[in-house]
C-alpha cells in the first residue's frame, strides 16, 4: 500500500478493527478509513463495488470476514470478477484480490468452516492459492496484488498465529507455484494450507518407520503446478494426496483426475486422497476432529500405498 | 418545510463555521457547505454523532490526534437543547413521545413528478430547467431518432436470423439520448461498431463473447453490459469509489430498471454509496414491465424515488418522456454529485413500448391498446422534436433526410458486420486470464486437432 496508491482495502470491519484476524491492523490508521474501507454488511455487494474499482483502475483486496461469507459473492465474483475481463475483449482487467480466513477451525460450527476452494475451483478467470506459512502468506499476498488477474487468496483460521523469521525485504512467491516441503522418495504427498502441518507430523512418524515421503504444498489451487508435481511423480510412482475438502468435488478429487490424465504411465499404484466426507462441520470437538484429516490416517495411507 | 429548511442551513452554517464539517473527510470535493435544495430532517444530517462517538480516521492520524477529534460535546447538536427530552442511542439523538404511533407505510399523496415540456412539445410556464444550446439540441434529437431507427432494424435483423438476440428501448429514447448528454459530449457507441458487436464478428471490441447488445468500450468509460440484473449497481459505486480517491471531477452513473429494485444489489449498493459518500447517479428507468410483472407485483412503495430517503439519498422523479426534463435533473444531479461528493437517485417513469426482448411477446401479458397509446400518442421522440421545431431549429426536410441517411447507414453497417469473418478460435482461449496458462494452451491444441481430424463437423467460416 505504501508503494502503490492504487492499492486499498474493503471489507467488513477492516478499517478501525483492524480484521477479524487482525490482518489489516494499523492499516487505518496509516492510509486513513478510504483506502482501508470498512463497509456495511453486504458481500455480494462490497465485492461488486471491488471489481467496479479495480475497472476504474485501482487494486482492491477484498476481505470476506470469513471465507465462508463470500458465498454471498459468489454472483459478482463467478458472473464478473471472473468473467469481465474476456466478455469485455480485454479491455476491462479486474486485478483484484478477494481473501480471508477459511478451513476448519476450532469448534466455529458448520457455517464457518467452509472450504470454499472446492466451490470456486470451477469459476474461468479466476486464481487460486491458499497460503500457509508466514513466509509464503507474504510472497503469495504481493504476487497477487501484482496480478493482473483476479486472485483468491485462501488463508486459513488456525494458522495466524505462526511466528517465523521471514526477509524484511520485498520478495514475491510465484502464484502458479508449488513448494517443496520434504524431498523424498517413496511417495509423494501433496497438500496445501493446514493439512501440510498435518502431513508433517505424520513424516516424523514415518521417517522413524523407515519411510522417506517426498511433501510438497502445492499453494497454487488453480491452476495446479503440474511441472513440479509431474516431476515428483516421475520419481516416485505413488501419490498420497491430504486435504481438507468434502470428497465429493474438492481440491483432491480435480488434483487426481488432472493426475490421471497427465502421468497415468508413471504410477504404480492408485491415487489416494484422504479429505474430509459429505458432511457439514459439527460443532462438538470430539466429531469436529473426526472430520479432519489426522496425521494417524496419513501414516496410515502412506504404508499401504507403500505395500 | 421553510422552519426546517432554516434550522437545517443554520446548522451547516455554525458546523461550517467551526471548521468541522470537513473535518473527518478530507476528500470531499470542494469545501463550502451544500446548499440545500430540499428541506432534509435535522436529526439525519447531524445524526452521526451522539452519546456513543465515532472514531474516523484520517491518513497519518496518530491515534490520539483521532480521539481528540471527538471530544466535543453535541449539546447544540441536531438543534437540541439541555432541557429537550431526548435519547442518545448510537445513530444520533431522537425525541421520544409516549403516544404509540407507527409510521404510515406511504405518505398520502404520491411525489411529485418533475415535467418542462407537456405532451404537446411545449414549454409548461414557469418551469425551471438547464438551458440547451441549439446544437446540442439538434444533437439530441437526432441521437434519439438514430436509436429509434437502429432499434427496428436490429430488431428486424434478429427477426430474420441474422442477429440471435435483440433487446430495444423502444419509447425510452429520450430517457437514453437525455441523460447521456447531460453527462458527456462524447458520442455513443457509434452504428458500426454495434453492429460488430451484435454480430459478434473479428472486429468486435468484445472479440464476440458477449451476447447482442452486451458492448462495452474503454475507450468511451461504458463498462461491459453483464446479464445478472443489478450487479453493476455496487460496480458502480466501486467506480465512484475510485474517482473519489482519485480525486477526479467526474461522476459513475448507472442504469436499471423497476425490477432490477428489487435485487439486493440494489439496496447494498445505494446504502453503500450514501455512506462513502461516492459520486455516483443511480438512474431508474421505471417503464412499468419486468418482462410480464407489473410494477403493482413488483413492490409496493411509491415507486423507486422514495427508497432513496430510506437510504439518505437525494432523489428527484422525473418524466421519464420528456426529454429536456431528464436532461436537467441529469445535469443537475451530476453537479450534485461531484460538488457534495453525495449519490443521488433519479427514477424516470414511462413506459417500455417494445417486448422486453426478441424471446417476449408482450401482447400475451397486457393490452394491445395500451401499447398503442404509449407508442403513438405519449412518444418522446415527436414530443421533443414538436419544441425543437418550435424553436426553428429543425425542419421536416431535415427529418426526412435525417431518417433516410441513418437507415442506409445501419443497414450497410448490417451488411459489412455480416460479412466480416468471424472470430478466430484462438480467441476462445485469450483473455481469461492476462497470460494463457499451460491447461487452457492444452486444450486450445486438444480443439485444433480434433478439428483437423473432422473439418466436416465444424463450420469453415471460422479461422482456425
Amino acid at each position: 500500500m505504501k508503494s502503490d496508491p492504487t492499492v486499498c482495502v474493503m471489507g467488513e470491519d477492516v478499517g478501525h478493527y483492524g480484521g477479524s484476524y487482525k490482518v489489516t491492523k494499523g492499516l487505518a490508521e496509516m492510509f486513513g478509513d478510504l483506502r482501508v474501507l470498512d463497509t456495511p454488511i453486504a458481500e455480494n455487494s462490497f465485492t461488486g463495488m471491488g471489481i467496479g474499482a479495480a475497472m476504474k483502475g485501482l487494486r482492491p483486496i477484498v476481505e470476506g470476514m470469513n471465507m465462508g461469507f463470500l458465498l454471498l459473492a459468489y454472483n459478482q465474483i463467478s458472473n464478473n470478477c471472473g468473467m469481465l475481463h474476456y466478455t469485455s475483449g480485454g479491455q476491462f482487467k479486474i486485478p483484484v484480490v478477494i481473501r480471508g480466513p477459511g478451513g476448519v477451525g476450532r469448534q466455529l460450527g458448520a457455517e464457518h468452516s467452509q472450504r470454499l476452494e472446492s466451490y470456486f475451483q470451477s469459476i474461468p478467470g479466476l486464481q487460486m492459492v491458499a497460503c500457509s506459512t508466514p513466509y509464503n502468506a507474504k510472497g503469495l499476498m504481493k504476487a497477487a496484488i501484482r496480478s493482473e488477474n483476479p486472485v483468491v487468496l485462501f488463508e486459513h483460521v488456525l494458522l495466524y498465529n505462526l511466528k517465523e523469521k521471514i526477509p524484511d525485504e520485498e520478495y514475491i512467491c510465484c502464484l502458479e507455484e508449488a513448494e517443496m516441503v520434504r524431498p523424498g522418495e517413496h511417495v509423494t504427498i501433496l497438500t496445501y494450507s493446514r493439512m501440510r502441518y498435518h502431513v508433517m507430523q505424520a513424516a516424523k512418524t514415518l521417517v522413524n518407520k523407515g519411510y522417506d515421503p517426498e511433501v510438497i504444498d502445492i499453494r497454487s489451487l488453480k491452476p495446479f503446478d503440474l511441472h513440479t508435481i509431474g516431476n515428483s511423480i516421475k520419481k516416485t510412482h505413488r501419490v498420497l494426496i491430504v486435504e481438507e475438502c468434502m470428497r465429493t468435488g474438492g481440491i483432491g478429487a480435480s488434483l487426481r483426475s488432472a493426475i490421471i490424465d497427465n502421468f497415468w504411465d508413471y504410477l504404480d499404484a492408485p491415487i489416494m486422497c484422504l479429505s474430509s466426507q459429505d458432511v457439514p462441520t459439527p460443532y462438538a470437538g470430539t466429531l469436529e476432529d473426526a472430520t479432519v484429516v489426522q496425521p494417524a490416517q496419513i501414516v496410515a495411507a502412506v504404508e499401504q500405498i507403500c505395500q | 418545510m421553510a422552519f426546517r429548511l432554516a434550522r437545517a442551513s443554520s446548522q451547516l452554517a455554525r458546523r461550517a463555521a467551526r471548521g468541522r464539517y470537513g473535518d473527518p473527510r478530507p476528500w470531499l470535493l470542494g469545501s463550502a457547505p451544500p446548499v440545500l435544495l430540499v428541506s432534509s430532517p435535522a436529526a439525519a444530517v447531524g445524526g452521526r454523532r451522539g452519546f456513543c462517538s465515532v472514531r474516523r480516521f484520517t491518513a497519518g492520524d496518530s491515534s490520539a490526534a483521532a480521539a481528540a477529534a471527538v471530544s466535543e460535546d453535541d449539546e447544540t447538536e441536531n438543534g437540541f437543547t439541555d432541557g429537550d427530552q431526548v435519547l442518545d442511542f448510537p445513530g444520533g439523538k431522537v425525541s421520544f413521545e409516549a403516544e404509540m404511533n407507527f409510521l404510515p407505510e406511504s405518505k398520502a399523496e404520491r411525489i411529485n413528478c418533475y415535467r418542462v415540456l407537456d405532451d404537446d412539445g411545449q414549454t409548461i410556464s414557469g418551469s425551471r430547467f438547464q438551458e440547451v444550446s441549439k446544437e446540442m439540441a439538434r444533437k439530441m434529437y437526432s441521437n434519439m431518432v438514430t436509436l429509434q431507427i437502429m432499434d427496428t432494424i436490429f430488431y428486424e435483423a434478429q427477426r430474420q436470423g441474422r442477429i440471435s438476440f435483440y433487446l430495444t428501448s423502444h419509447g425510452e429514447e429520450a430517457i437514453n439520448i437525455a441523460s447521456a448528454a447531460a453527462l458527456s459530449i462524447e458520442d455513443l457507441v457509434l452504428p458500426q461498431e454495434f453492429a460488430n458487436q451484435c454480430f459478434g464478428n473479428k472486429m468486435d471490441y468484445g472479440k464476440g463473447r458477449q451476447m447482442p447488445i452486451h458492448y462495452g468500450s474503454n475507450r468511451l468509460n461504458y463498462f461491459t453490459v453483464s446479464s445478472p440484473i443489478a450487479t453493476q449497481l455496487p460496480q458502480a459505486v466501486g467506480a465512484a469509489y475510485s474517482l473519489k480517491m482519485d480525486k477526479k471531477d467526474a461522476c459513475a452513473i448507472t442504469y436499471f430498471g423497476d425490477g432490477g429494485t428489487s435485487e439486493g444489489d440494489f439496496h447494498a449498493a445505494l446504502n453503500f454509496a450514501a455512506v462513502m459518500e461516492a459520486p455516483v447517479i443511480f438512474f431508474c428507468r421505471n417503464n412499468g414491465w419486468a418482462i410480464s410483472t407489473p410494477t403493482t407485483e413488483q413492490f409496493r412503495s411509491d415507486g423507486v424515488v422514495v427508497r432513496g430517503q430510506a437510504y439518505g439519498i437525494r432523489g428527484i422523479r422525473v418524466d421519464g418522456n420528456d426529454a429536456l426534463a431528464v436532461y436537467s435533473a441529469v445535469h443537475a444531479a451530476r453537479e450534485m454529485t461531484i460538488t457534495e461528493g453525495r449519490p443521488i437517485l433519479v427514477e424516470a417513469l414511462t413506459y417500455r413500448v417494445g417486448h422486453h426482448s426478441t424471446s417476449d411477446d408482450s401482447t400475451k401479458y397486457r393490452p394491445v391498446d395500451e401499447i398503442e397509446h404509449w407508442r403513438t400518442a405519449r412518444d418522446p421522440i415527436s414530443r421533443y422534436r414538436k419544441w425543437v421545431q418550435g424553436n426553428d431549429w429543425w425542419s421536416d426536410a431535415e427529418e426526412s433526410e435525417l431518417r433516410k441517411t441513418v437507415r442506409q447507414e445501419l443497414l450497410q453497417a448490417i451488411q459489412v458486420a455480416e460479412r466480416a469473418p468471424k472470430p478466430p478460435v484462438s480467441e476462445l482461449f485469450t483473455d481469461v486470464y492476462d497470460q494463457i496458462p499451460s491447461n487452457l494452451h492444452e486444450q486450445e491444441q486438444l480443439l485444433r486437432d480434433t478439428i483437423m481430424k473432422h473439418p466436416a463437423d465444424y463450420p469453415t467460416d471460422v479461422p482456425i
